[in-house]
């Protein structure tokens, strides 16, 4: 405990140098005006400005990261507010009470309180992150090769069937994603697979480029075949700033909205939806102001952007200790950190302490660079909202060519980025889930060398793989994970879902009335 | 604005009364790149030059074709799935208006351009080629201001060059510009 605050101590005295300092201001910066653009959620604000992070030093690199990471979560919040559209099911029930909020003329309250909310709960989930993160690690460490399958296997399975609506669909994304992630020489026995004898591909698909594609090119060419003539309307805002009341009436929306968020966030299916929506429900219960709810209330945007905020923190501790990426801002993080050469896992934090200890430290420094800088900037991030949409995405597109270009300065780089972009397309199209496929790229290798590396050392056993009670529980986990809807459904619906559904209706005709 | 502006969509979840189920043909596309897919993947498999070493009792074969097998089998899957009304959610987003008809000519000009981006990239460079490309989107997305359009992209295309030049160490091509940038 002390030991990891005494590494916490040199984490900050790593990022807190005057340059890197610079670095984590202009992380913070570039992040909230790409996070702000409409249509632009955090893990593509990350996607498009990896580039940029190439050829600074880790930790330069890392601080960089914090601060486009906070930052682009908060420009999320900002659109949906101001916009009333939410780029992604995150930042959709901020959406409900924040645009009301902005329409009465209270866009300045709600969106300090949504910063002010961020921070905390990005403060307290970093703390907690810094409490649970190496302890997990070091339980991870004992565990053999057959539970760490277990526990990847689980991930994939939990993306994949517990998130979004449709179980085909989610799994259509993960195979499609497994495939991707097959392209390459293989690692064991150095056969070239589904490289069309390319020895360019033979180091497999970088992905970076998979990245920018499903996320930037897709989204452009998706958003260009629906532009809307007239963009929607901007609501002004001056200087955020909040009465005596507000304060009031949004501190215990916070601390609750982190208390939903976190444990969510660390979950491997967790997400970001359920989280927000509890706290939105339970702050609708717990106010003393009921009526406001649906006309505005600011406990509606103080506790989801809190839950929101907090999840994302949580999102870091299974993949800093363990290395599995559950959201897609998480899985353009693992790329980015595999790509300085950091393999993320159980052995990082012994490994590379100081390197983790001043990514922990950075992410506290970005957390609180973004309060400062952010509400003096509001207005300026008002006025990126109005940037035409023509120049938009074409700036979009222009970015996500130069991001995937100049990771090895050729072209079949960009007939790639073309494909998985227009598969990007065709995924927003039809309802496919772009996350399994991000997860599904970048565990499908592991599982394959996890698995074939435990059967070489279990002699070519199958049952070796059953053998670790922690391999064994997390298999029973994900058998209940996939059995439970099916027994919901022969309890012809129980009582809770019924709840959740009527309360979704209600809010529904609320946010329409 | 001359006329009123629409009200912004009120509501991100789609509403409850939408029409009778009605069946989504073109998701048979989804079925033919499933199919392909994993058609490669399975034929790759099958013929993964022999002669190495058997290191693992598991082999490179497994992984390719159990997902090239389970592709087919969504492929089939989604195939009876379609013309029993099940359909996918399209993507929300700020600037997406669900209302218009899918406007696949812009696509189609973006994808040309993107074509014509990657053959000239390196030819041309990617100081003029980034210009272009900017310009030519942006005239097609809708913008009128054909100056403004190429002043844009030149400005952005030169001051990527010379910030990953200088400030990343990245060197992009300079193509005919070799020497003058």
């Amino acid at each position: 405990m002390l030991d990891n605050l005494g590494w916490l101590i040199q984490g900050f005295e790593q990022a807190a140098t005057p340059m890197n300092l610079l670095y984590a201001c202009i992380g913070v910066l570039l992040g909230t005006a790409v996070g702000v653009l409409p249509g632009i959620g955090p893990a593509m604000t990350v996607a498009l400005l990896l580039p940029i992070t190439y050829n600074v030093s880790p930790s330069a690199a890392f601080i960089m990261f914090a601060g486009i990471f906070y930052g682009g979560m908060y420009g999320g919040s900002t659109t949906s507010i101001l916009l009333n559209t939410p780029g992604e099911s995150s930042s959709v029930i901020t959406a409900i009470e924040g645009n009301k909020m902005a329409k009465a003329g209270r866009a300045a309250q709600a969106l300090a309180t949504a910063a002010i909310g961020s921070f905390v709960a990005g403060t307290i989930g970093t703390v907690l992150l810094a409490l649970f993160a190496p302890a997990i690690s070091r339980f991870a460490v004992t565990l053999g090769a057959p539970s760490y399958l277990a526990i990847m296997l689980f991930a994939l399975v939990a993306v994949t069937a517990v998130l979004g609506s449709s179980k085909l669909r989610g799994g259509i994304s993960l195979f499609l994603g497994l495939a991707i992630g097959l392209v390459g020489i293989d690692s064991l026995t150095g056969q070239a697979r589904a490289t069309f004898g390319l020895p360019q591909l033979s180091d497999g698909i970088d992905i970076v480029v998979i990245a920018v594609a499903v996320f930037a090119l897709g989204e452009a060419l998706w958003v260009a075949a629906h532009l809307r003539q007239k963009p929607a309307e901007v609501i002004p805002v001056g200087r955020p700033w909040m009465g005596k009341s507000d304060w009031r009436r949004s501190w215990k929306p916070w601390l609750r909205g982190t208390a939903y968020g976190f444990p969510f966030g660390a979950l491997p299916a967790g997400g970001a939806e359920l989280p927000t929506f509890l706290s939105y429900i339970t702050e609708k219960k717990l106010s003393k102001h009921p009526e406001e709810f649906g006309k505005g209330a600011i406990e509606g945007v103080a506790g989801p952007e809190a839950a929101n905020n907090a999840s994302a923190a949580g999102t870091l501790v299974p993949m800093l200790s363990l290395g599995l990426p559950t959201n897609a801002t998480a899985a353009v993080m693992l790329t980015a950190f595999v790509s300085y050469g950091i393999q993320p896992g159980p052995t990082l934090f012994d490994k590379e302490p100081l390197l983790i200890w001043t990514l922990i430290a950075s992410l506290f420094i970005g957390n609180f660079l973004l309060l400062v800088l952010n509400l003096p900037l509001a207005p300026l991030w008002a006025k990126l909202l109005r940037t035409p949409r023509p120049y938009l995405y074409a700036g979009i597109l222009f970015f996500a060519t130069l991001g995937a270009f100049a990771v090895n300065i050729q072209p079949l780089d960009l007939v790639l980025l073309l494909v998985f972009g227009l598969l990007g397309l065709m995924m927003r199209r039809f309802g496919l889930p772009v996350l399994p496929l991000i997860i599904g790229v970048i565990l499908g290798p592991r599982i394959e060398r996890q698995l074939r590396q435990s059967l070489q050392l279990g002699g070519g056993e199958w049952g070796s793989l059953f053998t670790e009670p922690v391999a064994i529980g997390v298999y029973v986990c994900m058998a209940l994970l996939l059995l439970a809807p099916l027994v919901l459904k022969l309890m012809h619906r129980s009582e809770e879902t019924l709840l959740l559904v009527e309360d979704d209706k209600d809010q529904r005709e609320k946010a329409q009335a | 604005m001359t006329e009123p502006i629409e009200k912004p969509a009120q509501n991100p979840v789609p509403t409850d009364d939408a029409p009778a189920p009605t069946v989504d043909r073109a998701q048979y596309v989804v079925c033919a790149v499933l199919v392909l897919v994993g058609a490669f993947l399975v034929y790759d498999a099958l013929n993964l030059p022999g002669g190495f070493a058997k290191v693992d009792p598991v082999g490179p074969r497994l992984f390719p074709m159990i997902i090239g097998i389970g592709l087919l089998l969504l492929a089939v899957i989604l195939a009876i799935a379609i013309p029993r009304g099940s359909k996918g959610e399209a993507d929300a987003g700020e600037d997406i208006d669900p209302d218009l008809p899918s406007d696949w000519r812009t696509v189609g000009l973006l994808v040309a351009i993107f074509v014509a981006t990657i053959l000239l990239v390196m030819p041309l460079g990617w100081a003029i080629t980034g210009a272009l490309m900017f310009a030519a989107c942006a005239t097609v997305l809708g913008s009128k201001h054909y100056v403004r359009n190429i002043v844009i992209g030149a400005v952005l295309s030169t001051a990527s060059f010379y910030a990953f030049y200088s400030g990343l160490g990245i060197p992009l091509p300079a193509g005919i510009l070799d020497g003058i940038l």
